[in-house]
């Protein structure tokens, strides 16, 4: 488990977690944002975006360096960070696969949420080892009251 | 020439913190090259075992995405600006499935 828990707020994992059961059976994407510190990471907004992966929805998906240039002028505009990403894994363990390994960048929090038969289960966050060889699973902390942006 | 290379937020660990990095080529190629060289723990993020940009590495020189202009090879001029974009890819599980 690396450090500091990832907080975010109730009413935000509920928006991650109705995404992923409205795009069922297809898996759901969008951006994190919030504020990283050295001792604490929180999510602070999101933005849901569409998965732009035609091919296999179901099992996979990817967001556009243009959606990712639209993520990050967003954040700026809030004058809060692009911290990470979620997406969901229909009738799949919220665990990373080795396809999620393989394209991950270091640095970001990656929220996964299980949807098994269209209802949220599990939910977990990771962070990629600086060596991309692993994933370490980072603790997520939901906290009823965040600071506001 | 110099030109300044901008770095995403999740590898500026591995470039001293700086948000952009400013380099001395004629093309993207150089530039990387010249970024990677400074910069080394940059170079496994950016670039796969074979030497290849990773496909979820993105390349613009100033809003133009270079692979619609001649890839590596497109020359940048002095005060040109280089953004290197993530693309974000995952998904449940091998194998593609409708």
């Amino acid at each position: 488990m690396s450090g500091a828990a990832l907080k975010i707020h109730d009413q935000l994992m509920r928006r991650i977690h109705a995404h992923g059961v409205e795009t069922y059976p297809h898996e759901c994407c969008g951006a994190l944002f919030g504020r990283d510190g050295e001792d604490s990471r929180e999510v602070l907004d999101l933005l849901p975006l569409a998965n732009r992966r035609d091919d296999s929805p179901r099992n996979r998906f990817e967001v556009t360096p243009d959606d990712v240039r639209l993520a990050e002028k967003t954040a700026s505009e809030k004058r809060i960070e692009l911290i990470g990403w979620y997406h969901s894994h229909p009738d799949a363990p919220a665990r990373p696969s080795e396809y999620d390994r393989e394209h991950a960048w270091p640095w970001y929090s990656y929220i996964i949420v299980s949807v098994q038969k269209g209802e949220p289960r599990d939910t977990t966050s990771w962070r990629l080892h600086d060596d991309r060889a692993a994933y370490d699973p980072e603790a997520i902390e939901i906290t009823a009251r965040s600071a506001g942006i | 020439m110099a030109v300044k290379v901008i770095i995403p937020t999740p590898l500026r660990a591995y470039a001293d913190k700086q948000a952009s990095v400013e380099v001395q080529a004629k093309t993207v190629a150089e530039a990387l090259l010249a970024l990677t060289s400074k910069h080394t723990e940059l170079k496994k993020h950016l670039y796969s075992d074979d030497g290849r940009l990773r496909s979820f590495v993105n390349v613009y020189v100033n809003d133009e995405d270079i692979r619609y202009l001649q890839k590596d090879q497109t020359s940048v001029r002095e005060g040109d600006t280089i953004s290197i974009v993530p693309s974000i890819a995952g998904g449940a599980s091998d194998g593609l499935r409708d």
